[in-house]
């Protein structure tokens, strides 16, 4: 391919050809395919970075399309790595792509991330984020981070050499109940796409070596006041000190809980009369519901247990998966004996199949 | 002292913005989380959130000024 697609950035003085043979020979790993995932990829790919891994094993779903542009309608069901590499191609045939269609975990992370000059961790789960974190410091990589809540995003650039990490801002991970993620709190299709762009911008920058990197600086951006603020953060020397990886990085409760596929509970309806308790809001439920599931909404579930019966299995189902576990845990703090299993996916999962199988 | 809120915290105080006056005498940042915490219980609950004063990360022992503006910085994950 010739050079001159590039010709655009290339005669920007404090860019040069220099700048794009950094880009045509940097390798770099974006974790997550999603709603940052898309515009990083997008972008990343367009201006001539040399190679891109993709880390994601989420298929394409009707609710990804308002934010994940990358995606189509005729998308829906296939895996998100497999259309990325797909489109990134038809973008630019120059870059070389690698799909890792798998989450990151802590058996991979450090195998995958050792071949790349930089990350940009674009997930939505703090175990990931807290495992790319560590494993780019055990293996010094920087890594680009971006992150969202509501109107809100957050980006800066972690471990630089030698600059602050994640944990140097946020030392220890939530805890599961703490904070709410986009498939239960909703998000503005643009602002990924905002946040996104800004974590392009800072690899770039971070690969060429221009202009100055959101190091020891986190941004926040607040799409409704149309406000940025940048927090300077120092370094906490121990941060940099991790030599392994923890042996796991799943909220605690994890382990513990059973749960069944949201395709799996198809079956388990059609088959018999199963206890169900959807713990959406009213309103969630009267909009949409599966027949013979019990509302009692999670903040009521304390109140109400009296309406299980503890005897027989109960099934936990809300939109996305991660509410239905909340009250899963409550319900077992009070019995412990309990059969509870959780829906996994929920509802988002079970449309996805009615729908599109 | 003006404080801002980002994030979960937001919801919890449901309000971005919050003029505080009535801290202790010689406020530091752990007073000003003491302070959240008995106001809205929901605060105990986080595991870790950063404060900014005045754009800069402040450890808990950092003294507070009555023209200070702070923010509140909880980790967010969504994406």
């Amino acid at each position: 391919m010739s050079e001159n697609r590039y010709s655009r950035q290339i005669q920007l003085k404090s860019f040069g050809k220099l700048a794009q043979d950094k880009l045509a020979n940097a390798k770099v790993l974006v974790i997550g395919a999603g709603g940052l995932g898309v515009p990083v990829l997008t972008y990343l790919n367009a201006m001539g970075v040399g190679e891109i891994g993709i880390v994601d094993n989420d298929t394409v779903s009707i609710t990804n399309l308002h934010r994940q542009v990358l995606y189509d309608e005729s998308d829906v069901g296939t895996l998100k790595v497999t259309v990325a590499a797909r489109k990134l191609n038809e973008q630019n045939s120059a870059t070389q792509i690698k799909t890792f269609a798998t989450f990151l975990n802590v058996e991979n992370a450090l195998k995958i991330i050792r071949n790349y000059d930089c990350v940009v961790d674009a997930s939505d789960n703090f175990p990931t984020r807290y495992l790319v974190n560590d494993a780019c410091v055990i293996l010094n990589k920087p890594f680009v981070y971006g992150a969202l809540h509501d109107f809100e995003g957050q980006v800066s650039v972690f471990n630089a050499d030698g600059s602050p990490t994640y944990r140097c801002l946020f030392p220890t991970m939530p805890k599961e109940d703490e904070v709410p993620n986009c498939n239960d709190n909703g998000v503005l299709g643009i602002l990924p796409g905002i946040i996104g762009n800004l974590q392009a911008l800072e690899t770039v920058k971070l690969i060429t070596g221009i202009g100055d990197l959101l190091s020891g600086t986190l941004l926040i951006f607040d799409a409704l006041a149309q406000r940025t603020q940048k927090i300077k953060f120092p370094v906490v020397e121990e941060n940099l000190l991790i030599k392994e990886l923890q042996t796991s990085y799943s909220f605690s409760c994890e382990t513990i809980l059973e749960s069944i596929e949201a395709i799996g509970l198809q079956d388990l309806l059609a088959d018999k009369n199963i206890q169900l308790i959807d713990v959406r809001t009213n309103n969630e439920y009267e909009d949409e519901h599966l027949i013979g599931a019990v509302n009692i909404p999670l903040d009521e579930i304390d109140d109400r247990l009296k309406e299980l019966d503890i005897a027989s299995p109960v099934y936990f189902i809300c939109q996305s998966g991660i509410r239905s576990k909340k009250a899963l845990l409550e319900v077992k703090k009070q019995f412990p004996e309990a059969i509870c299993i959780n829906v996994n996916g929920g509802m988002n999962k079970l449309n996805s199949f009615a729908n599109y199988a | 002292m003006n404080v801002l809120f980002f994030g979960i915290t937001r919801d919890i105080v449901g309000t971005s913005e919050l003029l505080i006056s009535d801290l202790v005498n010689k406020p530091t940042v752990n007073d000003l989380k003491e302070y959240l915490k008995t106001r809205y219980s929901e605060f105990s609950k986080l595991t870790s959130f950063a404060v900014a004063v005045n754009n800069e990360y402040a450890k808990d022992n950092v003294p507070l000024e009555r023209n200070d503006e702070i923010a509140i910085i909880p980790p967010v994950s969504g994406g």
